[in-house]
């Protein structure tokens, strides 16, 4: 898609004030708590993941995953990302990857390449 | 909340009492005082690292010299570089962000003026107080990219290192808040009309080059702070005893610095892409390929850093990768040199100073190239690395692609700051001048490199047959130092000889032209509305009845405010306070920060 | 009708129609990935590094960590009842729930702290080993963090009881609120990384 067409003409409209943006719905108090309950409930997943031996050899890709999962959920509903303008995640998904793929790149370069040699 | 008192009425400003110089800089926030500050902060700089380098070339002049000992040697070849990247190179992208691309796009200011004013103060202060380590004799001597663990404690036991580790560190701070200045300001601020793809692309590259400064910088923040702790607080980051790695380091620190030197060439590119359609009367050749390839290399960049480490024995699964990666950049790169060239292509080319640079540009920035991509190849690599070819192939991008980019640039925009045209004779001349210096001081150097002289040694030996190369070397420095000399002659003469220029000199495309030479506080008087890439080409009717025809109504310009100069000063001082040795030494600037932060918060 | 934003202020003709402030926090928080992502990267490529103890697994406390990192994901929903109420303009719920998140975070550094002594008496300083250094600083920098996020929301706190936080300021809660989720997300990638996977 061209970059043209992702930003729109420039709107002589009120910004700033919470609800006006363009596209923008809202997600009630209710929402917010039943996102609550969620966390802490994949929290208690990954503690007790982590008390169970018999998933040792899984756990690192489980944890991996369910910490992401609540990444996500909170970036997405109390950081209100699912709601706002798409411009707000890409401009925190771009640097974000990035640091992934450090994390990652650092990971490879100091721990898995040289067991490979 | 106070708007009215907060503001000064546009309309008031040709009858406002005249602030005192010195507190108008002080507290000033507009977008083109502080570039002009910024602008004039890095050429000084670019005089001191002049000077480094003139006394690096003395030194090397003669086989076995002793104009400079070892020890004096190593501080002045590490405050070369720290200075030119730090204190010239990004500075000098940054003041023309500031000036030009509101301007540009359209807008009467950043989007933050206040976050502005308080990342030059930063910049200066922080400048300052890394040069000062000169007064004590103890300037930072671990070479610009300060490897671990000679900057351990062990090894660098005076405070040398610490006036760079800190002194960056604050630099660094500044360098975030700036990013997020301008992507929001670019992102927010266009005028209507001007979508993205209808942006000039000097503002395109800024953007690209802020989202470097936004990613870079914080890794390199990282990388300061462990080595910061390793010597203040005893941590064991690169205590190889302790199982400690110096090549965490590097890794962190060419992460940052691979990316810093496309932060330091992307402005370049994007002023190249201003000069070179204007002077060839056409517009530029493939917009869209050009901004793409900018993203491409943004975005590659971030995944070369490690050719910069391929003697430290990564293996061959990492160097492969680098290879292919480094290799894989040059081909966004030469998109762009092949449409520079095809935008002159049947163009009505006048040769002005600005176009000479622009040109001779091109040429050396592909040399610069060249080599760039003979160290792309790893097993290449093992036999450049840590010579003269090395030192050649950067100085080919930075002087020949950065400063002579930026030296055009101060041509072609001279006129608009100032409202006084350069001369065009003594351009010439210092052009000249300064282009065959540089190639006479860095041509030789690939030859020197490959016969196997190492970077960073104080002296050669007599019996290595380089010094005939190494002469010819330093006898450049000369000529570019008769080059610059000139151009500060024909700022100067010119501020007050200078013919006069009226709004658009050069018949130029973009909104920066459209307004006065120089533009008032508010930049247009009505904000214009573009529907074209090149306004002033295809509708400056319209657009130059905006930004020169009737006053908007009610303008309201952000006021200024002594917030960011005093701000900035504790900003700095909380760096400095670490060398205090006290834990507890950093808090109380911060303190002052806080208030700083705090009464800044609520002068709104 | 192009006035220039002072940050914070409302009423401004913008490219994309979204608030100043907000759109460059996004962007600062973006920053901020790349800065707590090295420090996490320094932190795993040291991981079973260190040549002396006391070593990781002999002082991690999961069961106590998981109370805190419950304690600081519910911090952010007291966050998001905050918002939701200044937002409605509830001059009383609105700071009881700005109150309540300043008091779930400290509570978490309470935790931090308590951990962090512990660990002291156990023989764990920053310069003991590759672990005391990468964990100490690691954590230490994401509690900075925190700290400055509790101080922040207890300026807001202030303003908001004096009447000063009306629904149409609410940008400057939603963005401490942003920075808030932050540091809390922060610590999700930490528990995992550091307690977690072991």
């Amino acid at each position: 898609m061209a970059l043209s067409e992702a930003y729109p003409e420039p709107q002589p409209q009120e910004a700033g004030v919470h609800g006006t943006e363009p596209g923008h719905a809202h997600a009630g108090w209710k929402t917010y708590v039943v996102v609550g309950v969620i966390l802490t409930v994949i929290t208690a997943l990954e503690v007790a993941i982590f008390y169970i031996p018999a998933l040792h050899g899984v756990m690192v890709p489980i944890l991996l995953a369910l910490s992401g999962a609540k990444f996500f959920i909170v970036a997405l509903w109390y950081m209100h990302l699912k709601y706002d303008s798409r411009l707000f995640s890409q401009v925190f998904f771009a640097p974000l990857s990035l640091a992934v793929l450090v994390v990652i790149g650092m990971v490879m370069l100091f721990k898995v390449l040289p067991g490979l040699r | 909340m106070a708007t009215l008192e907060a503001m000064v009425p546009a309309t008031a400003l040709p009858h406002q009492r005249q602030k005192r110089l010195w507190w108008d800089l002080l507290t000033t926030v507009d977008h083109k005082k502080i570039g002009l500050m910024y602008g004039i902060t890095a050429l000084f700089f670019f005089v001191v690292g002049g000077i480094e380098a003139t006394l690096i070339r003395i030194q090397l002049a003669r086989p076995e010299n002793d104009f400079l000992s070892a020890e004096v040697y190593n501080q002045i070849f590490t405050m070369h570089g720290t200075t030119m990247v730090f204190l010239v190179g990004m500075p000098i992208a940054v003041a023309l962000f500031n000036y030009i691309v509101p301007l540009q796009i359209g807008a009467r200011d950043v989007a933050f003026p206040r976050l502005n004013a308080l990342s030059f103060w930063i910049f200066l202060f922080g400048a300052l107080f890394m040069n000062s380590s000169f007064l004590l004799g103890a300037a930072p001597n671990g070479g610009w990219f300060g490897y671990a663990n000679l900057t351990s404690k062990q090894y660098s036991p005076g405070i040398n290192i610490d006036f760079w580790t800190l002194g960056l560190q604050a630099l660094g701070v500044a360098s975030i808040m700036g990013g997020v200045n301008f992507i929001t300001t670019i992102l927010n601020l266009r005028a209507p009309g001007m979508r993205l793809m209808r942006m000039p692309l000097f503002s395109w590259m800024s953007l690209l080059t802020s989202f470097l400064l936004v990613t870079a910088l914080p890794v390199f923040a990282v990388a300061l702070f462990l080595v910061t702790f390793d010597r203040f607080w005893g941590t064991n980051f690169f205590v190889t005893q302790a199982g400690g790695d110096p090549i965490l380091w590097q890794h962190l620190f060419w992460m940052f610095g691979h990316p810093e030197v496309y932060i330091l060439i992307l402005p370049a590119f994007g002023i190249i892409s201003e000069i070179i359609p204007t002077f060839s009367r056409k517009p530029l050749f493939g917009y869209a390929v050009m901004v793409y390839s900018g993203a491409l290399i943004a975005l590659i960049g971030w995944g070369v850093w490690a050719h910069h480490m391929f003697a430290t024995g990564m293996g061959p699964i990492a160097d492969a990768f680098f290879t292919l990666s480094t290799m894989i950049i040059a081909i966004p790169t030469g998109v762009k040199i092949f449409n520079w060239i095809a935008t002159m292509w049947g163009g009505r080319i006048r040769f002005h100073t600005a176009m000479l640079y622009a040109v001779g540009m091109i040429i050396t920035f592909t040399v610069g190239g060249v080599s760039g991509v003979m160290h792309a190849t790893s097993p290449h690599d093992l036999q450049q690395t840590d010579t003269y070819f090395v030192v050649a192939h950067f100085h080919y991008v930075l002087i020949g692609g950065l400063i002579l980019a930026i030296f055009g640039s101060l041509y072609y925009w001279f006129p608009k700051y100032t409202g006084r045209l350069l001369s065009e004779k003594l351009g010439k001349v210092q052009f000249w001048l300064f282009f065959i210096g540089f190639n006479l001081t860095f041509m030789p150097q690939h030859w020197i490199g490959l016969l196997g002289m190492p970077r960073r040694i104080f002296t050669y030996s007599a019996d290595l047959g380089l010094t005939g190369l190494n002469q010819l070397s330093t006898a450049g420095v000369f000529v570019q130092m008769a080059g610059v000399i000139l151009l500060f002659a024909n700022v100067l003469w010119s501020l007050r000889r200078g013919a006069p220029a009226g709004p658009n000199p050069w018949g130029a495309a973009t909104l920066e032209w459209a307004t006065t030479s120089p533009p008032p506080e508010h930049n247009f008087n009505r904000i214009p509305e573009v529907h074209t890439r090149e306004p002033l080409w295809l509708e400056a009717k319209a657009v130059e009845e905006a930004a020169r025809g009737p006053m908007e109504p009610n303008l309201h310009m952000p006021a200024s405010s002594y917030w960011p100069v005093i701000t900035g000063f504790f900003v700095v001082l909380t760096f400095v306070s670490f060398m205090t040795h006290l834990w507890w030494g950093p808090l109380v600037p911060l303190a002052g920060v806080m208030l700083g932060a705090i009464n800044w918060a609520y002068e709104d | 009708m192009a006035t220039v934003e002072l940050s914070g202020h409302p009423a401004v003709r913008t490219a994309t129609g979204l608030p100043m402030l907000k759109l460059g926090f996004w962007v600062f928080l973006g920053s901020e990935t790349l800065f707590f992502g090295s420090l996490i990267s320094a932190y795993m490529v040291y991981k079973h590094e260190s040549v002396v103890g006391p070593y990781s697994h002999e002082l991690l406390n999961i069961p106590l960590t998981s109370v805190s990192t419950f304690v600081l994901l519910m911090s952010s929903l007291a966050m998001v009842l905050a918002l939701d109420n200044v937002q409605r303009g509830s001059r009383r719920w609105g700071p009881f729930w700005i109150a309540m998140t300043a008091a779930l975070g400290s509570l978490f550094l309470g935790f931090q702290a308590y951990e962090f002594t512990h660990f002291y008496h156990e023989g764990l300083t920053l310069q003991t080993n590759l672990f005391g250094s990468s964990f100490f600083v690691l954590t230490g920098f994401h509690g900075a963090h925190v700290t400055i996020g509790v101080l922040w929301l207890l300026l807001l706190l202030v303003q908001a009881l004096r009447g000063q936080l009306p629904p149409g300021k609410a940008l400057q809660l939603e963005v401490a609120g942003l920075y808030w989720h932050f540091v809390d997300v922060v610590w999700i990638a930490i528990f995992t990384l550091v307690y977690l996977i072991e």
